[in-house]
């Protein structure tokens, strides 16, 4: 049981160890890489059956008793989390097989991937706020890795810019641990949570901010997010798309599980504070995203602005909110990582990633345009796809509450997404191509199998959306009694 | 000695927003690992260390009173050690972008994010790079160089 517990962190860490040292054997290489997703898959499967089935699960390393060792706990929430990032690690690994704007190939690259998706379910299993640093901190290295493994100028630029704002946003998170314990003497989410409900959280406001900020930072929210737009479309297709569906999500379920499941009787200060955070996240990203012709850009800006949506789920801070914040996520990392799959179809079968090159693809592959119109449609809320019940339950809780303006907003940008998805239709697929020459390209099954998987897992989740709906209400009922 | 700590502390952290607010990269990323000493330093003082002695409880007793908490040590070490990597691998960073564009001016950092065309639309990416013209260089004409050596090269 205990290896099953562990099984996500080990299994991506093994599999990075073995392809660091078959790195002169390409083909040996992938074959492990592929293997390890495939098994990391199959224990994620597992251990979220294992959870539903038997309640959380617990452990402390080294079975040292709470206030020294450090814990890990799978709850419903964070065996799902896992769940998807295995999906999504898989499936980048896959797409990276077929032409569509992969990654060229390095030795480094696989055992970075392999790190970061470590990282990341370590992220989603600790219990202990310093472990969860040092997760983002490992999450930081890898994604640094990949971003600059391939050395042009462009890369190194988008890496720094990325380096700065990530490093204050950890530098924040070890401030305001420090302070949270040496108030506190604990680490453990469990500890803190008895302590912070026992006195009353009285002066910890400025911790708390600080926390919060660092999330924020770690989250792409407004106004730290220029780290995002700066570097991810400097990215090859397949990072790109891990990048996209995992990071900034990392982010907002840390802000989840502290200030929603550990920290939950915080200053109802910081709540309104996130939902005007949440708001101008949703607008501003909207808003960038509508300047942009570059189809990695205008994604890449809706990222900033859909982590509004679910940073308004955990500002509104009831149960309904929090499920709706784990619906949106869940919906969201597939969605928008298959937008940016889809996206790299397009660049291989129209010839750029800019909408003022590209045309006319409607009528050369209407496949593509059916790939595209899925998770677009459901990135902009339509129904009866996922994004639809994903918006549908943030937006029911906060005309429950009563909160007009927020809710307001969320619907004028949902507005604005479907006018960039609008655009990018009409751009890539309806008007002339601009050049008359069809685009040849190598062909690319494999491509749109990833993608349609992906697709027929946003149909499912939109179409018998009950599924997800009680898994979402669940983790949020037992994301606090830990 | 936690007033020390905190002097220090505050010695550090401002000396690093001040190199990081600046225009230079190598400045930046050095005032960036400032902070994280100072981090560090914050992490430390919360073991509020009062006392030298080593926290080992002698045999026979149950709790120790005269000695300093260890666990932020153990803290403050992974800290550390996590700072220490992400310092060396920013240096190279910033070593790397001075070769390879010949300058390291935080406003010129334009070949991942071109300016605007003269249309007020976005530039075209894959243009950009079939020119081999990167943003870097269109935009040195508009932003003063950083220093005489910035100059020269504008000249040139």
């Amino acid at each position: 049981m205990k290896l099953l517990m562990l099984a996500p962190i080990l299994l991506p860490l093994l599999s990075a160890m073995l392809t660091a040292l078959s790195w002169r054997r390409r083909r040996l290489q992938l074959g492990l890489s592929l293997a390890g997703a495939v098994l990391f898959l199959l224990s994620a499967l597992g251990l979220l059956f294992e959870v539903l089935a038997g309640g959380s699960l617990h452990m402390s390393m080294g079975n040292w008793a709470a206030p020294f060792g450090i814990e890990f706990v799978i709850d419903p929430l964070a065996a799902g989390m896992i769940l998807v990032t295995a999906v999504m690690g898989l499936s980048a690994l896959l797409f990276q097989l077929c032409d569509a704007d992969s990654a060229p190939h390095d030795p480094v690259l696989y055992p970075l991937v392999h790190a970061m998706l470590a990282a990341v379910s370590g992220a989603f299993s600790t219990a202990d706020l310093f472990n969860l640093y040092v997760w983002f901190e490992l999450m930081l290295v890898s994604s640094l890795g990949l971003l600059v493994y391939r050395g042009g100028a462009k890369n190194l630029e988008a890496a720094l810019k990325y380096f700065v704002l990530n490093a204050l946003g950890t530098l924040f998170l070890l401030i305001a641990i420090a302070y949270l314990y040496s108030m506190t003497g604990q680490l453990n989410f469990a500890g803190l949570s008895a302590v912070a409900s026992a006195s009353g959280q009285q002066n910890w406001l400025p911790f708390l901010v600080l926390l919060m900020l660092a999330f924020l930072v770690k989250s792409g929210a407004f106004p730290l997010f220029a780290w995002l737009p700066a570097s991810y479309h400097t990215l090859p297709a397949p990072l790109l798309a891990l990048f996209a569906g995992l990071l900034t999500k990392v982010g907002v379920y840390a802000l989840l599980r502290v200030f929603a499941g550990v920290f939950p009787e915080s200053p109802t200060l910081l709540y309104d504070a996130l939902a005007w955070v949440a708001a101008a996240t949703m607008l501003v990203g909207v808003l960038g995203a509508a300047y942009h012709w570059d189809l990695r850009r205008i994604l890449a800006f809706h990222i900033v602005s859909q982590i509004g949506y679910m940073l308004l789920g955990i500002a509104l801070h009831t149960q309904a909110g929090h499920s709706a914040t784990i619906f949106y996520i869940i919906h969201h990392i597939v969605v928008k990582a298959n937008l940016f799959l889809v996206a790299a179809l397009i660049f291989r079968r129209g010839g750029s990633y800019d909408l003022r090159r590209l045309g006319g693809l409607y009528a050369r592959r209407p496949g593509l345009a059916l790939l595209f119109a899925i998770p677009a449609l459901s990135l902009v809320g339509i129904p009866p796809l996922s994004g639809f019940w994903a918006k549908f339950l943030v937006l029911r809780e906060a005309f429950g509450q009563g909160e007009l303006v927020f809710a307001l907003i969320a619907l004028l940008v949902g507005l604005l997404t479907l006018y960039s998805m609008a655009k990018i239709w009409l751009e890539a697929f309806w008007k002339q191509h601009p050049s008359a020459e069809p685009v040849q390209g190598p062909s690319l099954g494999l491509g749109y199998a990833v993608s349609a998987a992906l697709a027929l897992l946003t149909l499912f989740f939109g179409i018998l959306p009950e599924y997800l709906l009680s898994f979402a209400d669940t983790a949020s009922a037992l994301m606090g009694a830990r | 000695m936690i007033w020390i700590i905190a002097v220090a502390v505050a010695a550090v952290l401002s000396a690093g927003v001040y190199m990081t607010l600046s225009r230079d990269l190598l400045r930046v990323v050095i005032g960036v690992s400032l902070m994280a000493a100072a981090a560090n330093l914050i992490v430390f003082g919360a073991a509020r260390p009062q006392h030298t002695a080593p926290p080992i409880i002698e045999e026979g007793q149950r709790f120790i009173q005269e000695a300093t908490p260890p666990l932020p040590q153990a803290l403050v070490l992974t800290a550390i050690v996590i700072g220490f990597s992400l310092t060396c691998f920013s240096l190279l960073l910033v070593l790397a972008i001075k070769q390879r564009s010949a300058h390291n001016d935080s406003h010129r950092l334009r070949a991942s994010e071109p300016p605007s065309r003269d249309d007020g639309y976005p530039p075209i990416l894959d243009e950009l790079e079939e020119d081999g013209a990167s943003g870097s260089q269109r935009i040195s004409d508009t932003v003063e160089p950083l220093d005489a050596a910035g100059a020269e090269e504008a000249k040139r």
